[in-house]
């Protein structure tokens, strides 16, 4: 529904990254180019440049560098973003985990990318993948509204002061970064009093009352710092949903930690990432009509993730196809299946699980392929028998 | 008005690094930093690499900092110091800071030389208001003595160890001060702590001059050197007298060698007290020892003929 203040566009995903950005005014941001990010940067500078942001850019001479100095820019005090897409992530992935580790609010703008080899610049998810697991945040988003809601929610995320946690924002590549859609950009005061005042805790720059940051830390207490952080990262799915709901407020747009479509009733259910989700609704669609209780399970926040929510939303399924736009090699199914499959580990009685890969660097994911995947699911459900637990599809055999 | 560069004025100053810090007795790094704090003026924020300086200094629940201090990874203190820095610059613009603050980085060769090399380039070009400090010690010492690009020719390391069929490093140390000069920033200088007033001097003039800044400076270590554990300031001394390590200043990119040596020592002065230098003096390595005095002579000869350029052409803008 249409809000008060918001204004209707015809943008691209980054596009939309970068009006965020402006709309919130960080006070550094230290960035890199690299495909399919950098638009987001080439606008958000010229606003930089054209008095419309006042945040101080550092153009760093590589991704590790931009994270270097994020970090350095957010323990001095204060507001920090950044964006990268594939390499890029895997330049600062060092850094990433210093970043979550010394807890730091950092945003950083994911524009999924396939990770080199073969060099490839359009949209999978093996770069999100490769950090979900360095104690980061994560929102992923179907659509550009979506890219540019988490990103605004993003900063009260990562700024609440029971988390004080990096996050990372994911759209996918080209198939969202590049393409224009229709959407609502918030009124500028709105964003700026639902950000708020960066709040600063123990920062470098207070002289009178100096910190050290970056201690070595052995055997004797790293073991405790990891566990807090895992206990931070429990805290996390409340805090999203406490700001989803201010932000109901402000754009009449509701957000959870993730998505359901037509699956409170469903007997077999689809499990996606991203913009993919966008094509599987209309399949959804296409199938109920022809009488099929199919639903579909969306994640939004990646990590932390809810296993007990999501486990809680799939439990009464027959059969869930997971479809991955990336696969975990040597470990047996993609990373979305093994964290959907951790979901259900608890329950006696559980829905059968297949696995299909698609969509590898850019590779289209059509709507027969999400059609091919219910109506193997409507059948696995009537046999009880999967004949394929895992399968790369739209693939040249 | 600035407090003198006078050990009695100094004596008075507190030691922002304190002791009881874990580095090794005799290290010549915690005195390279000390020096350089005790010259500030103004508060200073440092960033540190990773490394011996970074682990000894910092420990769980304890630091030897009485400044705020980060340490981010191995490779980036410039990096992370350019962010502090741009921070400070963008809250006072907004107004929500008005004290005057200096940002050090200080680094050892390897975090330096190879592996934030070109983290420091990247800084350096940006122009951040900023000082990095080498502390150049000739190896990675933290790890266990390897070979770095800051390694001295001949030196026998972990990873280039002398032996009969090697003897030692056979490359010569990448100049680096040099090529931090030609960056083009305003202010690059050589020191050694056993010249306390001259490195001390340099440490000043670098943190008034605006933009950035940088100064390699001699750390001896005697876990890596083979050495005597109070001969520090010995050796960075004879470094000096040597012309091993010579020390000068490039100042808008004007060379001014700062202390010349009354009578240029012979390198083996050098080399002969440091275990690592040792097989050197073998019969058959003598060709060795010979290639590296050279060197040192052809460095110092180009730098004094690099002064008197600048010198020469100084005098003629002013007739």
């Amino acid at each position: 529904m249409g809000q008060k203040s918001g204004k209707i566009v015809a943008v691209t995903g980054n596009e939309a990254v970068a009006e965020a950005l402006r709309q919130v005014n960080p006070d550094v941001s230290a960035a890199y180019p690299i495909t399919p990010a950098t638009e987001i940067m080439q606008r958000f500078t010229a606003f930089v440049s054209n008095g419309k942001a006042k945040t101080e850019m550092i153009l760093v001479e590589s991704e590790h560098s931009a994270m270097s100095a994020c970090i350095g820019a957010s323990a001095a005090g204060g507001r920090v973003a950044t964006s990268t897409s594939a390499q890029g992530l895997a330049l600062m992935w060092e850094e990433l985990f210093i970043a979550s580790g010394t807890r730091l609010p950092i945003i950083l703008a994911l524009v999924n990318r396939a990770m080199s080899a073969p060099l490839n610049i359009h949209g999978d998810h093996s770069d999100g993948m490769g950090a979900r697991d360095c104690g980061w945040i994560q929102l992923w988003s179907e659509n550009a509204q979506e890219a540019y809601d988490n990103m605004i929610q993003s900063f009260r995320i990562a700024e609440h002061m029971d988390l004080r946690l990096p996050a990372m924002v994911c759209m996918d590549g080209f198939i969202i970064s590049h393409s224009i859609e229709r959407m609502e950009y918030l009124d500028d005061e709105a964003v700026k009093s639902f950000v708020g005042e960066f709040k600063t805790v123990n920062p470098l720059l207070d002289i009178e009352h100096p910190v050290s940051y970056g201690p070595l830390i052995l055997t004797d207490y790293y073991m405790e710092y990891r566990r807090a952080h895992a206990e931070v990262m429990s805290k996390v799915k409340n805090v999203v949903l406490d700001v989803a709901k201010d932000f109901e407020k402000i754009s009449g747009r509701q957000y959870g930690l993730f998505e359901t479509y037509r699956l409170d009733d469903a007997e077999i259910g689809i499990v996606i990432l991203n913009s993919a989700a966008g094509t599987t609704k209309d399949a959804v669609d296409a199938f109920r009509e022809k009488g099929i209780k199919v639903g579909l399970l969306k994640p939004r926040l990646f990590r932390p993730f809810p296993y007990e929510e999501v486990g809680e939303a799939l439990k009464h399924l027959k059969a869930i196809c997971v479809l991955d736009r990336a696969d975990a090699f040597g470990g047996s199914y993609g990373p979305l299946f093994m964290d959907i499959a951790a979901t259900l580990f608890p329950y006696k009685e559980k829905p059968l699980m297949m696995n299909k890969i698609y969509g590898l660097g850019g590779r289209d994911y059509l709507p027969e392929h999400a059609e091919n995947a219910i109506a193997e699911l409507a059948e696995v459900a009537k046999t009880g028998q999967i004949k394929t637990f895992k399968e790369y599809i739209g693939v040249r055999e | 008005m600035a407090t003198p560069l006078g050990l009695k004025e100094l004596s008075k100053k507190e030691m922002l690094l304190t002791g009881g810090h874990r580095m090794c007795s005799g290290c010549g790094a915690p005195i390279v930093v000390k020096m350089a704090l005790l010259a500030a003026e103004q508060p200073v924020i440092a960033a540190n690499a990773t490394g011996c300086l970074e682990v000894s200094t910092c420990i769980s629940e304890y630091t030897a900092w009485k400044i705020p201090w980060i340490h981010n990874a191995f490779e980036n203190a410039a990096a992370t110091i350019s962010g502090v820095e741009t921070m400070y610059r963008s809250l006072k613009k907004q107004g929500k800071i008005d004290k005057d603050i200096k940002f050090i980085a200080f680094g050892g060769d390897g975090g330096t030389y190879d592996i934030g090399f070109q983290s420091l380039s990247g800084a350096m070009e940006r122009g951040h208001d900023m000082l990095y400090i080498c502390y150049d010690n000739g190896a990675y010492m933290n790890t266990g003595i390897q070979r770095s690009s800051a390694t001295p020719f001949g030196a026998d390391t972990t990873t280039c160890p002398a032996g009969s069929a090697i003897p030692g490093k056979l490359q010569h140390r990448k100049d680096l001060t040099k090529i931090m000069a030609a960056h083009g920033v305003p202010y690059v200088a050589q020191a050694s702590p056993s010249h306390w007033s001259d490195l001390m001097k340099k440490v000043r003039k670098a943190l008034e001059t605006p933009g950035p800044k940088f100064m390699n400076i001699i750390a001896p270590c005697n876990r890596g050197w083979r050495s005597r554990t109070d001969d520090a300031i010995l050796l960075s001394r004879i470094a000096v007298e040597t012309c091993y390590w010579p020390l000068f200043e490039i100042e808008n990119g004007v060379t001014r060698v700062t202390v010349k040596p009354k009578e240029k020592k012979p390198l083996v002065e050098f080399l002969k007290p440091q275990g690592r230098f040792k097989h050197l003096f073998a019969p058959e390595n003598e060709s060795l020892l010979q290639q590296a005095q050279t060197q040192v002579d052809a460095y110092w000869a180009a730098l004094l003929k690099e002064e008197a350029f600048y010198a020469l052409s100084a005098g003629s803008t002013e007739q």
